[in-house]
């Protein structure tokens, strides 16, 4: 992978990308480890809660209830942090949320940023705008250094160098940490990591966040992590810089008791993150003196506005779903071509890019529903599949050759004699593309015209010599021949 | 005069609904909530405790229970075994818990790297959740800033058995009134599953966590 951004306007469509992420056997290797590890530990910490299934319920409901008064929540959340002496900013668009970023770091006067990991400030490269403006960021959580350092791209919305085995990092930490001794062991990668960042933790005096949850009730912050770089970007700087979409409010201090008990066990499978921080507003002496949030749409009130696509916004970002695709196990995250992949980045992508880019996406699912299934707030990502490849047909209109074809099916399926006619066609026109395997099974493995996106990804076996119906027909007149 | 960024996605955002909501309507809303997950104890008071403990040595912190007049006797055992000397501790901490033989120095807004160079800290405790072997720091007499509990590469954090709820619920009832305080949840010490999912203990944060339970007479 190389190190250009992750941009759905740009990237390749989903099948080309997977094809070639399917002939990484490495990859695809370190993969299938990591979420097989995660979704075990997630089953575990899930089976041993009796009260699961209504904790998901709660969590869903919050959500959806929170969207429907997402103006009056985000303005209470806004005069309560105003309160506490934070200072909050709104942005239409990742550029105007970039630009407010690097004016307020130009503004603290620092050439260099301490960051926790944060999927908004990938979603809006804001690392390459702060490059560009001269201003050095320090990613400081594990797989993100892994990804920064090894000019990598985020494949997992929980553990982005998830696609990483331990010798490529090593490889990474020994060219770029100038550590050519360094061992392999997990334990000597981490402690090479503690040894690089420490000084920058102490040194660097601005940092920049995500936000797991905006508390509207209190003006309050919180962000959950494992390592601890989350609590120093956030307590020994001068100045923070948190940077959130507008879906990240919830209504009351309260509903952190759901969201912080469906969230850990979903991600990484614990029953509590190790840390969880929540501040509000400035406190001195303790942490930063002055505190920014940005509230960012980015097409997220296109979402909001779309009936059947609104339940995407209530995504907690648990990475759940993407341990569970059966597609994203095979192909990984960058062959989704956007820093949101699997189940969720399937439907959120399209959406964030206002369905003009990434229209391959709705369609890289078998609809099996094992997202669904594990989403901690209850989102039903096939339905909004479903509503999205619809939406995808209709924009591209009704009169191309799907669309036809679609219709011609239409009309064979309702009358016997033409479908009888079209399997009788069928068979001879595929005569020619039919090739035998070794137990004389048929097999077509390319086909025409738009048909050839189906034999694009797999082999279709050739049609039957006779039909059900004609093997059943000639039976029961060989009954009557032999006068049963 | 240009409209205001603020002024566009409110209204964008009201567009999307259909119409702007208000501070009634979003109560009625959100008491409708179903809740209907476990938020009370259903374990004993014994039962609650020692499914701390259990929970915390899973998460790899390092626990003993001890009644109110052995705690001053558990910390110096404890730090002696830690090989630690030089701690720092957040003002207000209750003096008669620290022992004699070890410098406690007492937090007077210490730079980072001044912290950085102490062999560890010792706070006390808001409370404790039996559930998740979490325990939970807030800027309150004898737990200070989040920096002198972050930086020093040990922790020792005295627990009050009076103070150690069972569910994530209860905590967060009894955390309500003091919310706006900068506040701090940990689950063991800090750890990262970032390299093949493999948990490893200690990255930035104390790498070494030591709680003394301390028992009601």
């Amino acid at each position: 992978m190389s190190g250009t951004a992750l941009d759905p306007r740009t990237a390749p469509t989903f099948p080309m990308a997977a094809k070639t992420m399917m002939g990484d056997t490495q990859l695809r290797k370190n993969v299938r480890h990591a979420t097989d590890v995660i979704q075990a530990k997630r089953a575990r910490v899930v089976d041993e809660m009796p009260d699961w299934q209504e904790l998901r319920e709660s969590g869903k409901q919050i959500r959806q209830h929170t969207m429907e008064h997402l103006d009056f929540y985000l303005e209470e959340f806004e005069s309560n942090c105003t309160k506490a002496g934070g200072v909050v900013h709104w942005a239409k668009d990742a550029e105007e949320a970039r630009r407010i970023i690097v004016a307020l770091v130009k503004a603290a006067g620092a050439t260099e940023v301490i960051k926790i990991k944060s999927m908004t400030t990938e979603e809006i490269q804001l690392n390459s705008a702060l490059e560009a403006a001269g201003i050095h960021p320090y990613e400081t959580d594990l797989a993100e250094l892994i990804i920064q350092l090894g000019h990598d791209q985020p494949s997992h919305i929980v553990v982005p160098a998830l696609h990483k085995n331990r010798q490529q990092i090593r490889e990474i930490f020994q060219r770029e940490m100038n550590l050519p001794e360094l061992g392999e062991t997990p334990q000597d990668l981490a402690d090479a990591a503690r040894q690089f960042l420490r000084e920058k933790f102490l040194r660097v005096t601005t940092g920049v966040s995500g936000a797991n949850f905006l508390i509207a009730e209190t003006g309050g912050v919180c962000i959950v992590e494992s390592e601890g770089n989350g609590r120093m970007c956030l307590t020994l700087p001068e100045t923070l810089i948190t940077v959130a979409g507008i879906d990240k409010v919830v209504p009351r201090f309260e509903d952190l008791e759901v969201l912080l008990q469906l969230l850990p066990r979903s991600a990484t499978g614990e029953r509590m993150n190790p840390y969880n921080s929540i501040w509000t507003g400035v406190n001195p002496p303790d942490g930063p003196r002055e505190f920014h949030v940005v509230l960012m749409d980015n097409a997220r009130t296109e979402i909001l506005g779309d009936a059947e696509g609104r339940q995407t916004l209530n995504c907690i970002r648990c990475g759940a779903c993407q341990n569970a695709c059966p597609v994203y196990r095979q192909t990984g995250g960058h062959a989704y071509g956007s820093v949101y992949a699997g189940p969720i980045g399937a439907i959120l992508t399209p959406q964030l890019q206002e369905m003009h880019h990434a229209q391959s996406l709705p369609y890289a699912s078998s609809l099996c529903g094992a997202c669904y299934e594990v989403c901690p707030v209850k989102i039903n990502i096939p339905e909004v599949l479903i509503h999205l490849r619809n939406k995808v047909v209709k924009q591209n209109g009704m009169l191309n050759a799907e669309a036809l074809a679609m219709r011609a099916m239409g009309m064979i399926f309702r009358s016997e004699s033409r479908f009888r006619a079209a399997q009788r066609m069928g068979r001879m026109a595929e005569a020619p593309l039919v090739r035998k395997d070794g137990r004389g099974e048929g097999w077509i493995g390319w086909l025409p015209g738009l048909l050839g996106g189906w034999t694009q990804v797999r082999d279709l076996q050739a049609m039957p010599e006779e039909t059900f119906r004609e093997w059943w027909e000639k039976r029961e007149s060989k009954e009557v021949a032999s006068g049963n | 005069m240009a409209t205001s960024s603020r002024d566009v996605v409110l209204g964008r955002i009201r567009a999307a609904l259909g119409a702007a909501t208000d501070a009634s309507a979003a109560s009625a809303g959100w008491s409708a909530i179903r809740r209907g997950y476990q938020r009370t104890a259903t374990r004993d008071r014994e039962g609650v405790l020692e499914l701390l403990v259990d929970r915390l040595l899973d998460y790899d912190a390092n626990v003993v229970r001890v009644g109110r007049h052995e705690v001053q006797e558990s910390v110096s055992r404890m730090l002696t075994a830690r090989g630690v000397r030089r701690l720092v501790v957040p003002a207000g901490m209750i003096p008669e818990n620290l022992p004699g033989g070890f410098e406690f120095v007492a937090d007077e807004g210490f730079s980072a790297a001044e912290l950085d160079a102490f062999d560890g800290v010792v706070t006390e405790s808001t409370l404790a959740i039996a559930e998740t072997g979490t325990v939970v720091l807030q800027h309150a007499p004898g737990q200070g800033r989040r920096a002198v509990s972050l930086v020093p590469d040990y922790h020792l954090c005295l627990v009050s058995a009076g103070r150690v709820v069972e569910t994530v619920s209860e905590a967060m009832d009894r955390l309500h009134a003091t919310a706006d305080l900068a506040t701090t949840f940990f689950s063991g010490p800090s750890a990262t599953a970032d390299i093949e999912m493999t948990r490893i203990k200690g990255v930035h944060g104390p790498r070494f966590l030591d709680v003394i339970l301390i028992d009601e007479d």
